[in-house]
């Protein structure tokens, strides 16, 4: 409803304008131009006509205000103007409308940019408005199901490009008990589409807000079913509105939102009555044959105890004898948890699911079905103790995600479980340490490859970070970090040191040793010169006693030796060597740590001294060398006379 | 047997002093111990070597062991030098009579005569010489010796403490040192594993094995076959039956083989480790 609130100040606008010349922009004026029936303007491709019907627009709400009253940045222009008049906003007068509007599905989407959204003179039409009693308003009750149903009909472009948990909305409502008293009754007060959603307020019935949302849909109904209650009392004994209010079906359990029939239903769709045949154990699907049977404890005991059987089998028609068959979704959790449905739909396992891959996860297959529990019980699935389990039914080796994989990854559960987060996990028990899930997400779970992804090494630094943030600032500081070094070489994060899954104490004999290796992947030359020395000498025979890497260079805090701040920038360098040596001065810090004889260029001395102790090597071996094989002949002689001798003497 | 041999009524010459043959055991005990622990270091790229260091009981304790042997060897050197010292007082009275008389360890005249008449021999162009008591080789054995645990006892004390000599020296001369320390070792293991060994312990002539270094005796016949001008001058001065000395027993003989071809086995070991080190596994 269209209501002047500020007419005083309009009609003082107005006195305004006429008795000044330069705003003085008449209807007449606009309407020199735009009377005529053949002006139209270009935007890309389409041609728009840009005449406004001066009946139409005098006999409209709007008749009595001037075009420059909506077109407001066009008062006081030259015309004809040259420039598009920017879209007239309803501001001003109907900021009630606009604010609710501005919160709703519609509004909200238009300020995504989501070309398909609605504004005000989609529903309310331009220069013919007419006030919502005139049956000609396209916001007539009347007019209301079409109005609406130009875009939630089945097949527009709404329905194919957005995720509408109801489907065939308009055809629905068209049959149904509501749809049929106005349209085909001609009953104006029947409800139409913003009698349950609103028509400026519309939101998802998520949103605890919305007048379709699980707790306020009763409220919204009884606007009109006043007297609900106690009709409903003769059928759902009275017991139990007091005793087990939780269980207590909502409307639309019972009465299919667009599909509201002039049923008497004396089987209402309460989870009794589901349960009628589902709970008998060896009740089982014609089809294939599984167990259909459902522990209705188990339901009552997990986090979905307040929801309705229904609310997740949706589509059931409780008139039917078998209400269920004409269920034709599978359970939809995005309907409810849309923002983790979202996330899904994004990671690997949504996207095989959605090309009807047989071995993608669904929601079930992680969170169970009937017994669904919080992620903090120790019982459910998904509580941090549990998920290496959940998820090795699939990744350990031989199962069916494993088989698929083709990466550099293997065993990861044995690994894993190795590690140290898997130690903290299961053998320390400790609930808040890294599982699966706190590095792959829990529902976007993307490859490596994946730029969104969590372990993509542009973002690996931030998921490990989530926990070691303290690391996390010392590496960005360091050299190895993207920030510091602008390279087109790949830089190493976090994994490439530690790791997957397979990471250990740093304190570790073994890690320790390695690390020197993992450095010498990239830093190859340098770690070939340490291994001279005395310190990797001893690293090599499997001792982690002496200096490495990090004992001079630190570990995520690496910095240029040229820095300042570096362990070993001129300022540091002694401190550094007394970790060790105690005495170490600035002479013994001159100690070449990457000493090699092979580079003349770089440590001549070393070199010299090499060779210069090389040559007496082989010098001396020569010589002994020929002296001995010259010798040897006249040795093996004396040795054949000796024993003649002897012989001739016995 | 000889008549020579018939006149001294199974004496046996004695080359040797109980003194010597202790330094000589002592010191064949801590080099061996020495290049052992050593070269693990050094050849540290190789199984072996990590194996070896494992054995020994990590690189600490090699490192204990090397120290060790090495301040035992360093004993050995000091105690010869001092051993000089008193010689030269009681025996020779002055350094001149040490340094130039006849048994002296310096090159001399007759060294250089002995080794061009070797080499003709060697050729078959001439008789064996008349070798004495020391011959060129054994004197070029010993300087190599006193030469090599000079620098190598000089530049593994640098190693050992580097604090307290880069108070006087550069940090890099501590590179160098290790260079010329390890090249030094491999250059006198190397040595003595191959061309002393053949040279002194198991000449031909000699096998099994020459255990005068052991027993510190000789029978008066290889005396007078072996180094003839010392022998000659003995027999001239009269002073032979002055070396006369009972022959060891027989099982004091065998232990002492034993030890010595212990000895031999683990150096020539170390030698063929070294030998993979270097040409099969180089880095």
């Amino acid at each position: 409803m269209i209501r002047f609130r500020n007419t005083g100040w309009l009609i003082v606008l107005i006195a305004l304008c006429a008795s000044v010349r330069l705003c003085s922009q008449t209807k007449d004026d606009c309407l020199t131009c735009h009377s005529d029936k053949t002006l139209s303007t270009k935007k890309g491709s389409a041609t728009i006509s840009l005449f406004v019907d001066e009946k139409k627009y005098a006999t409209s709400v709007h008749g009595v205000i001037e075009c420059v009253g909506c077109h407001s940045d066009l008062k006081g222009k030259d015309f004809p103007h040259e420039q598009r008049p920017q879209r007239p906003t309803c501001l001003g007068c109907h900021d009630k409308e606009l604010a609710k509007y501005a919160g709703s599905l519609h509004g909200k989407a238009v300020a995504r940019g989501d070309a398909l959204a609605p504004r005000c003179p989609d529903c309310h039409g331009s220069h013919a408005i007419v006030p919502v009693r005139d049956s000609r308003s396209n916001v007539a009750p009347m007019q209301i199901p079409y109005l609406c149903g130009r875009c939630h009909r089945e097949g527009t472009p709404v329905t194919r490009q957005h995720q509408i948990p109801q489907s065939s909305i308009f055809e629905n409502y068209s049959e149904s008990i509501h749809g049929e008293g106005l349209l085909k009754k001609g009953l104006a007060v029947s409800a139409t589409c913003v009698s349950c959603h609103s028509s400026h307020d519309i939101l998802p019935h998520t949103d605890a807000r919305s007048s379709i949302a699980r707790k306020n849909i009763a409220a919204t109904c009884s606007r009109c079913h006043t007297m609900i209650e106690q009709v409903h009392r003769k059928i759902i004994k009275g017991a139990l509105w007091e005793k087990e209010e939780h269980v207590l079906p909502a409307c639309v359990d019972c009465h299919q939102p667009h599909k509201v029939r002039k049923v008497f239903y004396d089987q209402g769709m309460a989870n009794q009555d589901c349960l009628r045949c589902h709970d008998r154990p060896d009740i089982r699907s014609s089809k294939d044959g599984h167990s259909l049977a459902v522990k209705f404890e188990e339901l009552t005991a997990s986090r979905h105890v307040k929801v309705a059987c229904t609310q997740c089998h949706t589509g059931v028609s409780p008139s039917k004898l078998r209400p269920c068959q004409t269920i034709q979704q599978k359970v939809d959790c995005a309907s409810c948890h849309a923002v983790v449905g979202d996330d899904y739909n994004k990671s690997i396992h949504g996207k095989l699911s959605a090309r009807n891959d047989q071995n993608a996860p669904v929601c079930k297959e992680c969170h169970g079905t009937h017994k669904i529990l919080g992620k903090k019980d120790p019982a459910s699935p998904i509580f941090s103790l549990n998920i290496p389990q959940l998820c090795a039914r699939c990744h350990r080796e031989g199962k069916k995600a494993a088989v698929r994989y083709k990466g550099e990854q293997h065993e990861i559960i044995e690994h894993y479980t190795e590690s140290i987060h898997g130690k903290g996990l299961l053998k320390s028990g400790l609930t808040v340490t890294a599982t699966c899930t706190d590095c792959h997400t829990a529902h976007r779970e993307l490859p490596k490859s994946d730029s969104a992804s969590s372990i993509n090494p542009a973002n690996t630094p931030a998921t490990c970070g989530r926990c070691h943030h303290g690391i996390e600032e010392k590496f960005r500081k360091s050299v190895h970090s993207s920030d510091v070094t602008k390279t087109s070489k790949p830089l190493p994060v976090c994994n490439d040191c530690h790791s997957a899954h397979t990471i250990r104490r740093t304190d570790d004999q073994g890690f320790k040793l390695s690390i020197m290796n993992t450095c010498g992947r990239c830093h190859e030359k340098i770690s070939e010169t340490y291994f001279d020395t005395y310190h990797g000498k001893v690293s090599q025979l499997g001792y982690a006693k002496t200096a490495k890497c990090y004992d001079c260079h630190g570990s995520h805090d690496v910095l240029r030796v040229s820095d300042p701040e570096s362990r070993l920038s001129h300022a540091n360098v002694v401190a550094t060597c007394q970790q060790c040596h105690p005495g170490a001065t600035r002479r013994f810090a001159g100690y070449l740590t990457h000493a090699t004889h092979h580079d003349p260029a770089k440590y001549p001395l070393l070199f010299w001294t090499f060779w210069g102790m090389t040559s007496l090597l082989i010098g001396t071996f020569v010589l002994g060398a020929v002296h001995t094989l010259l010798w040897l002949p006249r040795a093996l002689q004396m040795r054949r006379q000796r024993r003649r001798h002897m012989e001739s003497k016995e | 047997m000889e008549p020579a041999q018939e006149q001294y009524h199974g004496l046996e010459f004695q080359r040797f002093t109980r003194f010597h043959r202790v330094l000589h055991i002592i010191m064949i005990v801590s080099f061996l111990s020495l290049a052992t622990t050593g070269m693990t270091l050094k050849f540290a790229y190789t199984t072996w070597a990590r194996l070896l260091s494992h054995l020994l009981g990590g690189f600490e304790s090699a490192g204990y062991i090397h120290r060790f042997a090495a301040v035992a060897l360093i004993g050995i050197f000091i105690t010869h030098v001092v051993n000089l010292f008193h010689r030269k007082k009681k025996e020779f009275g002055s350094w001149k009579a040490l340094l130039t008389g006849p048994n002296t360890m310096l090159p001399t005249k007759k060294d250089l005569h002995d080794f061009t008449a070797s080499m003709k021999w060697f050729l078959g162009k001439g008789d064996r010489p008349q070798y004495g008591r020391y011959t060129y080789w054994e004197k070029f054995d010993y300087f190599a010796v006193f030469w090599g645990m000079i620098v190598i006892g000089s530049t593994g004390l640098m190693l050992w403490f580097p604090e307290f000599f880069t108070r006087i020296i550069p940090g890099q001369w501590i590179n160098v040192a290790t260079i010329v320390h390890s090249d030094e070792a491999l250059l006198a293991a190397g040595f003595i594993f191959t061309v002393h060994f053949f040279n002194t312990h198991l000449r031909p002539e000699k096998f099994p094995m020459d255990m005068v270094i052991f027993t510190g005796r000789m029978t008066i016949e290889e005396l007078k076959e072996d180094k003839p001008a010392e022998y000659e001058s003995l027999v001239k001065s009269g002073e032979l039956e002055k070396y006369l000395v009972e022959p060891y027993p027989e099982i004091v003989v065998r232990a002492m083989r034993i030890f010595g071809w212990t000895a031999v086995t683990i150096g020539i070991s170390i030698v063929l480790l070294i030998i993979y080190a270097m040409v099969f596994a180089y880095r």
